[in-house]
């Protein structure tokens, strides 16, 4: 689950008023669209917020609240590899400060951050529900139990 | 002979894709089944032969020609394990038992009685029921499952909804988790029950974005429900209901209940002042039953056994059976489905034996990040929602989190207001403003202002009084718990300092 290669700007429009019309029917829509255009480009352009705006009634003021107001959301492309590391207090009680330090440290990065390269981002993320196999981590959308320092990095570079 | 290899995220995190690859690249037919909860044996691998199932565990893919030969020891039959025998498994029963996404396995194993039951029995029949089992809500606030129901029963309105919190956002906990991945069908059949109670006939499951199996299995099994049944026509009934499956995007608060509905609705997840109820103006404004995973997982085995049968286990006015979750610096960690009552000690020392490190346990939290720590002195404390509340903490959704003596409880005080600082909707001052003040507060502290103390105290009680959700208002609780249970470790820094 790398991040998906850029596309095209008019083709970009054509595929967000597909996504929004896909989900029009639905009690709420606007999460579910935001979803489904963060998954087509990694990021939600600027140029959805219009017809997203249009289609939903809605102004570009109440959008940006809601784009603003969930960590999911980005408004630019994250790294090619994403690395969510748990910080909540299972994975703490299993040395999970120390370990998401030193995968920190070795990237010189801190919380929020992306290497030079565009290779990696890291986010913090308050609990994956691993808490009996911690400190917990996702790489690239996949699990880690009971992770290390060395695993983490080991798994970037694979 | 069956293999069992789950499919659960902590069996999968810990490599139980490679092992049922494995398998299956030496011919074998593989069942993914959900977890039996014992997360220190994950992967835990069953051999299904002459009747019984036996255990084995923690599987790596190099065991599994092994396994096959006999060569390798198994832990003995899943059931005589007796980190499981000693449970009491209700909402569980099927948990890591059968195929997620076999709805012939569900209804084998007692799936869909419980709803033909409830069709008998119609809505007034069906809301008294819950209100027998004297079921209350999962999630963390106790409230009486059976009374919610009737509310919205009685509230009118052109359509209402059922929805599920499955937002499962407190650390330490994964029951919800464990249950949409491994006995989904429990969930949409509670659901259902739900809906022909209130008379609502369309539900939403929203799921936190961090939990991509849960979402996987819950939105195929909702596709195997309206093909069997189960949704739609409701088992060819007069009834009609179907189930929209809705991904959050990342907000802790929207775990609380008004918070996710105007998530749902497609808005900042901002929590809403009560009244009105969500009972009576929830979701779009329409009278909504807003429950968490595990209350409606529980309804159809209260409906499958009866209401008297569940109301007998538990302790005074905490009825039936929970599934505590145990996790953090622990030996056995996992899922421990038990009636309320059981001390918090022996949960921790006998079931889970100790901390993992082999090190004294130092502190647990009891109910998330909101919930207060205990000291080894409290544990004693039966498990139970009034017992609990008289120590000054909560059991919430169960999750309890063991830490050893190497931890920095002032750290985890921090940690606590930090973590309301990020995550508060920012509706009301105290909370938003309060868990900022709080880490300062907490880092003056630190830097030997002794003077600061009766200040935090002072905040922790305009958070908990002024606050208008349990984020800013339960923020208090594990700072206040370390504040007077370990105040030496608020002065530490003073002295070193000196």
């Amino acid at each position: 689950m790398t991040n998906p290669a850029p596309v095209a700007a008019p083709a970009r429009l054509a595929e967000i008023e597909a996504i929004i019309a896909a989900h029009l029917w639905r009690e709420g829509p606007l999460l579910p669209i935001l979803h489904d255009v963060q998954a087509a480009f990694g990021f939600i352009p600027s140029d959805a917020h219009a017809p997203i705006a249009a289609a939903l009634n809605i102004s570009r003021a109440e959008l940006h609240g809601v784009l603003s107001f969930y960590h999911d959301f980005r408004d630019a492309p994250a790294g090619k590899h994403v690395l969510k590391i748990c910080r909540a207090e299972a994975c703490q009680a299993m040395g999970g400060a120390a370990m998401s330090q030193a995968v920190l440290d070795t990237l010189g990065l801190d919380w929020n951050q992306t290497t030079r390269d565009g290779r990696v981002t890291v986010e913090p993320v308050y609990c994956l529900g691993l808490c009996a196999c911690a400190p917990a981590a996702m790489v690239d959308g996949k699990l880690k139990g009971r992770a290390t320092a060395q695993t983490i990095l080991a798994e970037l570079s694979a | 002979m069956k293999i069992y290899v789950p499919r659960d995220a902590a069996a999968r995190a810990l490599g139980a894709d490679a092992v049922a690859q494995a398998f299956a690249a030496l011919g074998h037919e593989v069942i993914r089944n959900g977890s039996r909860g014992m997360v220190w044996l994950e992967p835990l691998v069953e051999i299904a032969q002459g009747g019984v199932r036996r255990a084995y565990g923690a599987v790596t893919p190099a065991d599994v020609a092994g396994i096959l030969a006999g060569t390798v020891e198994s832990l003995g039959v899943v059931e005589d394990i007796p980190f499981f025998a000693r449970q009491t498994r209700l909402t569980f029963a099927r948990c890591g038992v059968i195929d997620p996404l076999d709805l012939s396995d569900y209804a084998a194993h007692g799936g869909l009685s419980g709803l033909r039951r409830a069709l008998d029995l119609g809505p007034e029949g069906v809301v008294d029921e819950v209100k027998q089992s004297g079921l209350r809500g999962r999630g963390g606030a106790g409230f009486p499952t059976g009374i919610k129901w009737e509310t919205v029963a009685r509230a009118a309105g052109p359509q209402k909804y059922i929805v599920c919190n499955a937002d499962e956002g407190d650390s330490g906990t994964f029951a919800d988790r464990m249950i949409m991945e491994g006995d989904p069908f429990s969930v949409i059949e509670g659901m259902v029950i739900a809906g022909i109670a209130v008379g609502a006939t369309k539900g939403f499951v929203y799921i936190r974005s961090e939990y991509p199996d849960a979402i996987d299995v819950m939105t195929s099994a909702v596709k195997i429900a309206r093909k069997n049944n189960l949704l739609g026509c409701v088992l060819h009934s007069s009834h009609e209901f179907d189930i929209e499956v809705r991904v959050g995007a990342g907000a802790y608060v929207c775990g609380e209940e008004t918070s996710l509905l105007n998530s749902l609705e497609g808005k900042r997840g901002v929590v809403r002042a009560k009244p009105p109820l969500p009972a009576l103006e929830g979701f779009m404004g329409r009278p909504t039953v807003v429950n968490n995973v595990i209350s409606l997982a529980t309804i159809p085995v209260i409906f499958e056994k009866g209401a008297a049968h569940y109301a007998g286990f538990g302790l005074g006015r905490s009825k039936g059976t929970m599934p505590i979750q145990i996790a953090g610096n622990v030996a056995r960690g996992g899922l421990f489905e038990t009636g309320f009552g059981m001390p918090l000690g022996e949960l921790v020392n006998d079931i889970a034996g100790g901390a993992a490190t082999g090190r004294p346990v130092k502190a647990v939290q009891v109910g998330g990040p909101l919930g207060a720590y205990f000291a080894p002195e409290k544990f004693d404390t039966p498990f139970a929602y009034e017992e609990f509340d008289g120590q000054g903490g909560l059991i919430g959704h169960a999750g309890v989190v063991v830490f050893d003596d190497s931890a920095d409880m002032r750290a985890m005080a921090r940690f606590a207001m930090e973590f309301c600082a990020v995550e508060s909707c920012g509706k009301c001052t105290p909370c938003r403003i309060g868990a900022v003040r709080g880490v300062e507060t907490i880092d003056r502290i630190a830097a030997g202002d002794a003077g600061a103390i009766p200040l935090l105290v002072d905040l922790c009680e305009t958070m908990k009084h002024g606050s208008l959700c349990a984020l800013g208002g339960f923020t208090p609780y594990p700072v206040m718990s370390v504040l007077t249970q370990f105040p030496e470790e608020f002065a530490g820094h003073r002295e070193a300092a000196e």
